[in-house]
């Protein structure tokens, strides 16, 4: 048997031999977008139905009582907090491990995720363990009248802890594609390490780092189980925006409920329209920094 | 969640010098940052239920109710884990070898339920489902029943895990060689046949771990999860959901126990992921 090349046996009427018939297509096509609208797309436009089933008038009383208001405020000052930590972790993080090898190395890495794998709802308790009345800080914050647990600082911690991971987690990988030469060939011209970090590693990671902010951000202001074992949900001074859609409910107040959800599923959605456009930039740079 | 790093083991850099300095200072504060916010606290469960007595602690961990709650989360959250394993692995295949219109905007919408706040995604869907809801108040007629009952967590479950099966499995299909189904073809297998025999076994690794994922993910979820269950214990109680009631009587080790079995469970299914991910990378740097 002679090898003939495939393009020769299928000449005009050309048939794929790597492809399946049009019908076997449209059949899969057909049935994975009906799942997806059925999980996905039904969920994000009840969201806006149900938000302005009453009118935008209804809506707009809803998302500017100065309940929502001061529950944005909070949602707002968790994030403005944890973001900045958590950068500062995910490049501490990143450099660590990208840049060097040391033993431990993979455990340090999975220890990074273990957030990820806690329930939420654990993540809220421990921190109750700590801090709350019965704890171990408990009663040396009641003599010095500080609290934790009921309180922002509880907020702030809980966001932080499930948020610990994202940027980390972008950063490493990135980093270690680009390797180290940069860097070295920086620190052997006279470079200090500051020096180093901000002029030859962050503008390499920019996006990388845009990007682990995108989600950490997302998941800092849409945090619910964590939060809401720490929050004691106290209207106007402990309540993020994400435990307000649930006072809301369990209110029957339901359009109230879905216009603040409605705030929230606009953020989702401007999410995942910025995390789309880095995302093609963070690949580019990868793949840049892979052949140099 | 994003495609790139499943490829991280492709391009080891090789060798890294000593010469880059912050090695100490950066190991030093990531460890700090990581036991404050992380290590400590948790091990704050651990130390705490110490405090129970082995058969105490038993007990609270078997108790009828609590058992109750494990069984209707392992069992929802295996459900929804399989349906996204299927469907994931249908939605990427579709993704990666097929065109049609709207297709970027698809590919985007994927990660919503990474996006969208659990609590939001809760509410909406006990909208749709509940019997007055949007499809609810079709499916009631029909005497299926989804909000307020185990199939509802089902429901919550499978929208949390839908983008771990998908993003996992399509770079590894990106990845695949045209060759080998090329050569499927020529020695004369079905295009099922190649599929079956050829593409499968390939994803396989990747499916899997995706599948794990989103088991890890649905198990510890309570926000989507408590507004379309109804909560009634014994029925549609889920395990977090316990901790949450414990809690509020001031159960605190009651509470803990419960945490620490979850804790448990997560660092076992931590380990078998990360097993899992080290078998794919393996793969795609042999190929």
């Amino acid at each position: 048997m002679t090898a003939i090349p495939l393009s020769q046996t299928s000449p005009a009427p050309h048939k794929v031999v790597t492809q399946e018939s049009p019908q076997v297509r449209r059949i899969l096509i057909l049935l994975a977008l009906s799942f997806l609208s059925l999980f996905l797309l039904l969920p994000l436009v009840a969201v806006f139905f149900e938000a302005l089933r009453k009118g935008w008038e209804v809506y707009f009383v809803a998302i500017t009582e100065p309940d929502a208001l001061a529950a944005i405020r909070l949602t707002l000052i968790a994030a403005a907090i944890a973001i900045p930590l958590n950068l500062l972790f995910g490049i501490a993080a990143a450099w660590t491990i990208a840049k060097f090898e040391f033993r431990g190395k993979s455990i340090l890495t999975s220890l990074i995720d273990l957030p990820f794998s806690v329930s939420p709802v654990v993540a809220g308790l421990i921190y109750v363990l700590i801090f709350g009345l019965q704890g171990w800080a408990g009663p040396w914050l009641r003599e010095h009248d500080l609290s934790v647990i009921f309180a922002v600082p509880g907020i702030v911690l809980a966001t932080i802890f499930v948020t610990v991971p994202f940027i980390a987690r972008e950063l490493i990988p990135l980093m270690q594609a680009q390797g180290s030469e940069e860097e070295e060939a920086a620190i052997i011209l006279g470079a200090s390490g500051w020096q180093t970090l901000w002029y030859v590693t962050l503008p390499n990671i920019k996006w990388g780092l845009l990007y682990g902010t995108i989600l950490c951000n997302a998941r800092a202001m849409g945090e619910f189980g964590a939060v809401s074992v720490v929050s004691g949900h106290i209207r106007g001074l402990t309540n993020t925006l994400s435990l307000h859609v649930e006072i809301l409910y369990n209110e029957y107040n339901f359009v109230a409920a879905f216009a603040v959800a409605s705030l929230l599923a606009l953020l989702a959605l401007v999410t995942l329209a910025l995390k789309t456009l880095v995302e093609a930039k963070v690949a580019q740079q990868a793949s840049r920094g892979n052949h140099s | 969640m994003s495609n790139h790093k499943y490829h991280s083991g492709k391009h080891h850099s090789g060798k890294r010098h000593s010469v880059l300095p912050g090695f100490n200072l950066a190991l030093g504060f990531t460890l700090l940052y990581l036991s404050l916010i992380v290590l400590i606290p948790l091990s704050a469960a651990f130390i705490h239920t110490a405090q129970l007595t082995w058969p105490e602690f038993w007990n609270t961990v078997t108790a009828p109710r609590v058992v109750a709650s494990y069984r209707l989360t392992f069992g929802a959250s295996l459900a929804a884990a399989t349906v996204n394993a299927w469907f994931g692995l249908l939605v990427a295949w579709v993704l990666v070898r097929y065109p049609f219109p709207g297709k970027r905007l698809v590919d985007a919408l994927i990660d919503l339920p990474f996006a969208l706040p659990t609590s939001v995604a809760g509410i909406t869907l006990t909208a749709i489902y509940a019997g007055n809801g949007w499809l609810g108040q079709y499916l009631e007629p029909l005497g299926i029943r989804v909000a307020f009952t185990p199939a509802g967590v089902f429901v919550a479950l499978t929208f949390i895990g839908l983008p771990f099966v998908v993003r996992t499995v399509q770079p590894v299909l990106e990845d695949i060689e045209k060759e080998l189904e090329e050569a499927a073809a020529m020695l004369g297998a079905t295009r099922w046949q190649t599929f079956r025999y050829i593409i499968f076994p390939a994803v396989l690794p990747a499916l899997t771990t995706g599948f794990a994922l989103a088991f890890a993910r649905a198990i510890g979820e309570y926000g989507s999860v408590i507004f379309i269950a109804g909560n009634i214990p014994m029925v549609s109680e889920i395990t977090p959901l316990l901790i949450i009631t414990k809690l509020e009587q001031y159960d605190y080790a009651g509470a803990t126990a419960i945490a620490v079995v979850m804790l448990v469970i997560s660092f076992i299914l931590l380990l078998i992921i990360n097993l899992l991910q080290w078998q794919v990378r393996r793969r795609s740097t042999k190929a």
